[in-house]
């Protein structure tokens, strides 16, 4: 898991976006990165195809700069979506802190996103991990789809556990912080 | 395995650390030394060049790392426990270190492979000896600012941050 490192006073956080293909885990980095100051975040890394499809990951380190003498980083993550990466997202997924689901609300994605929770839970259950003891929040994406599945449906089906969830219409921004701060709060609370 | 358990560098661990990344440098001619943990964060960098974005060549190089790692196992390989990048000006070398870090050397033209292999060979006992120490001994933070008022002190961070934007 985290990293402390006491001697150059530095606490790195990994936090990973998960989800089905063209859910819209990349632009929810994107748009972080497009937002916050520049001196707040490194370079946006994608590994993508020519058609701008995750490939292997997306990365995007944000500083929140020194507190209490110790330099705070969040690594932001990406993983593929699409079911044939799935030995990409198991790497991904190594020293995670914190996990982002990211559902797609059309109708037509329900199995998907039922699948890639699934994979989610398999993918940690695999190496002795346990989603139910990590920092978790699930964000359903593309609201502004007239025929969304209506929040009540997607928390039956995606979140049994009740973790928090937020809705989002990620190519406008709109629920993409709420859900980063979400994720970053429960992550810094398990350190401390 | 998934998820290293967290680990904690003290302030003695990364001055070892640093002494031997330092000799390596200067030992093997190479521009850049950089100790990486193996899920993507920079433990430690001697760089000559100082022109690296370390955070981003921290996370690279441990996804390289791992994805030929898997490679490995579908040829019937156990592991490959070095990889090499050779480039026109500057090539990289990488290496596992206790299997749980990766010690990366970026070289020009004027240093030869062999020569890298031979002193990253000499170098990977004593960081594997140090790694075992931090790994085995209890966990300790060491520090009393990571409590409850540096959680508020983040959080209030956080909001400060991300709210408006």
């Amino acid at each position: 898991m985290s990293m402390i490192n006491y001697a150059s006073r530095e606490i790195n956080c990994k936090i990973v976006y998960y989800g089905p293909g063209l859910g819209g885990k990349t632009t929810n980095l994107e748009y972080v990165y497009e937002k916050v100051a520049p001196s707040t975040r490194g370079k946006l890394i994608s590994l993508a195809t020519e058609s701008e499809r995750t490939l292997f990951f997306d990365f995007l380190p944000v500083d929140l700069g020194t507190i209490r003498g110790f330099k705070t980083r969040f690594h932001l993550y990406t993983v593929p979506g699409q079911v044939y990466y799935n030995a990409s997202r198991k790497l991904i997924l190594k020293g995670v802190d914190g996990v982002v689901f990211v559902a797609d609300s059309h109708p037509a994605r329900l199995d998907a996103n039922s699948e890639s929770m699934d994979n989610l839970y398999h993918n940690l259950a695999e190496h002795d991990f346990d989603l139910r003891e990590l920092p978790f929040v699930i964000q359903f994406n593309k609201r502004d789809l007239p025929d969304a599945l209506s929040v009540a449906n997607m928390n039956a089906a995606l979140n049994p556990t009740a973790v928090p969830a937020f809705e989002a219409v990620a190519t406008r921004g709109v629920g993409v912080f709420d859900t980063l701060k979400a994720i970053s709060k429960q992550v810094i609370k398990s350190l401390s | 395995m998934l998820g290293a358990l967290s680990w904690s560098f003290q302030e003695a661990d990364s001055d070892r650390v640093d002494s031997l990344l330092e000799a390596l440098l200067a030992d093997s001619g190479a521009d850049r030394a950089l100790l990486i943990d193996r899920t993507g964060q920079l433990i430690a960098a001697a760089d000559a060049a100082a022109t690296t974005d370390a955070t981003a060549f921290a996370s690279l190089a441990a996804a390289d790392f791992a994805a030929n790692e898997q490679l490995a196992g579908l040829v019937g390989a156990r592991d490959f426990s070095s990889l090499y990048h050779q480039g026109s000006r500057q090539s990289l070398y990488l290496a596992g270190v206790a299997g749980r870090a990766i010690l990366a050397l970026v070289f020009g033209r004027a240093v030869t492979l062999g020569m890298v292999r031979i002193k990253v060979r000499r170098a990977l006992p004593p960081l594997e000896a140090l790694f075992q120490e931090v790994f085995t001994r209890p966990q300790d933070r060491g520090d009393d600012r990571l409590t409850a008022g540096w959680a508020n002190e983040v959080e209030v961070e956080i909001d400060r941050l991300f709210d408006g934007v």
